[in-house]
């Protein structure tokens, strides 16, 4: 197997260690614990009344759009990753295409904020 | 398939494989344990308290009696929950946390011509971290992307009123500082030319103490990978994600017993794991500052760990000393100031890297390349220091007006009501 999967398989091995020994911590616990449930205890909390209407909410349409525009930049640093990466072999011609590049992206910035998204008030 | 498994894949490299990652959860747990300790410790010392001191030397076990008494509180899910999803998420909280700590280099002899490996008696290379992965800070990325899930899955299957905002806030935060933290990295990457962690330590080992990345790279994308972390572990002044006057306990707030304890165990293994990044990509990792090489791999250790000890006493006193922002303040430091800082900033690494390589460029000469680089950057940080000054002018007003207050007169609406009343009334 070569080197580069290597280290990914020993990544994936610790990654399972450490769900087997969450799963440890949890199944240990649930061997010592009391567990005497009633009606009162397994109520949702909300500030110690009864809890009132449906607890699953909607929420606000702006985190929707905060999340499209996180899609924006996180596309972006996909792509500039590697180019910083490889700056020394491109030179000048591939910091012409990333300041071309990042100016679009900073003009898609400085428009979400015109259409007022970036407002929280 | 079998060829391809066990190919150069000895009995030797399992069994080193599980020593390290035995080593490695020894070192993560107890680092968060003491973590906790110190936490209370020095918030308690800065608030004139003594903190805790019973339970063992200087208190030192509190936090092992408290995860002790833990496991024997009984475990309440609530009616309402979605039960798999809400089992589920501390295993999604926790697993990544110990995950990112597999990438960090935590000691080694990096001295000139060492690359911190050591050869083990049976044959084996190694470094001093569970796995070395080629794209180190991808890996990292992504697994502070997954820890998300853990938060806005346990909020959202609480069934809950409080949880289900506080996780909503959670994730809205952690996706916009995300962004400000992958842009702050490139210029890391950028002058490092590696994304593996090891490779960036190496790098800047060769150039010591003026090596490293924080003053390589110019202070600006240090001090944004600082503010985009923090808020990136929800930690104060950050912290509207547990805001407790205004949402309980946030995503937490229906865990109780042994699952609250592995949100409790995840958040501050993230703190030290972050101080870790921190310390790998900006600080030069294990590698000695001035040439204080000494002991070997070791010394890389000692190095590593008082280097680490710096930021958590920095996250420990930011707790102390900051009040909480508010969430529209929240939102407009991460996206009008920390992302076009450090995209500009970017610009302007880039610019200075390809003129010392004497490129030839758009213009005649190499200056005017670079001032044509260094303008454009300049315009996008002013763009977003513009945006924000607005952002924060318009909240201002619009606070003052919802509470039906006038704002404050500025000197043109003053010299247009009197001119008004001169000539009306």
């Amino acid at each position: 197997m070569s080197d580069f999967l290597r280290e990914y398989l020993l990544v994936a091995i610790f990654g399972l260690m450490a769900f087997v020994l969450v799963g440890a911590f949890l199944g240990l616990a649930s061997l010592i614990r009391p567990d005497r449930p009633s009606a009162g205890k397994i109520e949702n909390y909300e500030s110690g009344v009864d809890p009132i209407g449906s607890m699953w909410s909607q929420s606000q349409i702006r985190y929707y759009i905060f999340a499209l525009l996180f899609v924006m930049f996180d596309v972006e640093a996909v792509f500039i990753f590697p180019w910083a990466v490889r700056l020394e072999a491109f030179g000048f011609f591939g910091l012409v295409e990333m300041v071309i590049f990042i100016f679009i992206l900073a003009l898609g910035l400085a428009y979400a904020w015109r259409k007022g998204v970036l407002r929280w008030a | 398939m079998t060829n391809f498994l066990s190919d150069g894949v000895s009995a030797g490299d399992i069994v080193l494989a599980g020593i390290k990652a035995v080593i490695a959860f020894v070192i993560c747990l107890v680092a968060t344990m003491l973590m906790v300790w110190f936490e209370r410790k020095v918030v308690s010392r800065l608030q004139n308290r003594i903190g805790p001191n019973v339970t063992g030397p200087f208190g030192l076990l509190q936090t092992l009696a408290d995860g002790i008494k833990l496991f024997f509180k009984e475990d309440i899910i609530p009616s309402r929950s979605d039960r798999f999803v809400f089992q589920l998420a501390p295993y999604l909280s926790l697993v990544p946390a110990f995950l990112t700590f597999a990438i960090i280099p935590i000691a080694g002899d990096f001295s000139p011509g060492n690359d911190g490996t050591v050869t083990l008696p049976g044959g084996q290379v190694t470094g001093f971290q569970v796995a070395d992965v080629p794209a180190g800070i991808l890996f990292f990325l992504a697994m502070s992307s997954l820890g998300i899930y853990g938060i806005m899955l346990a909020g959202w299957s609480s069934g809950s009123k409080y949880p289900l905002l506080g996780s909503v806030r959670a994730t809205a935060q952690a996706i916009s500082y995300e962004a400000a933290l992958g842009l702050s990295l490139a210029s890391v990457i950028l002058v490092s030319g590696t994304l593996s962690t090891s490779g960036i330590v190496q790098a800047q080992a060769e150039g010591g103490f003026f090596g490293m990345n924080m003053i390589v790279t110019g202070f600006v994308p240090f001090f944004v990978f600082i503010v985009a972390g923090t808020a990136e572990l929800n930690r104060p002044p950050f912290d509207l994600v547990e805001a407790e006057q205004e949402l309980v306990g946030g995503f937490h707030t229906e865990y109780s017993s042994i699952r609250f304890a592995m949100f409790f165990l995840a958040e501050f293994m993230n703190t030290v794991t972050m101080g870790a990044i921190i310390v790998t990509l900006f600080m030069g990792g294990p590698s000695a500052w001035f040439g204080l090489y000494f002991l070997g791999w070791f010394g890389g250790f000692v190095w590593f760990f008082a280097k680490l000890l710096l930021f958590l006493f920095m996250f420990v006193w930011f707790r102390a000393t900051l009040p909480r922002l508010r969430y529209d303040q929240l939102m407009d430091l991460g996206w009008k100031l920390l992302i076009p800082i450090s995209l500009g900033w970017l610009l302007v690494l880039g610019g200075i890297r390809v003129a010392q390589n004497g490129d030839i460029g758009l213009f005649e000469s190499n200056t005017a390349d670079v001032i044509f680089v260094l303008a454009v950057s300049l315009a996008i940080m002013a763009i977003g220091a513009t945006l924000l000054q607005k952002a924060i002018t318009n909240s201002a007003q619009e606070r003052l007006a919802s509470r039906g207050l006038r704002s404050v007169p500025t000197q043109q609406d003053l010299a247009a009501s009197t001119t008004e009343q001169d000539g009306g009334h």
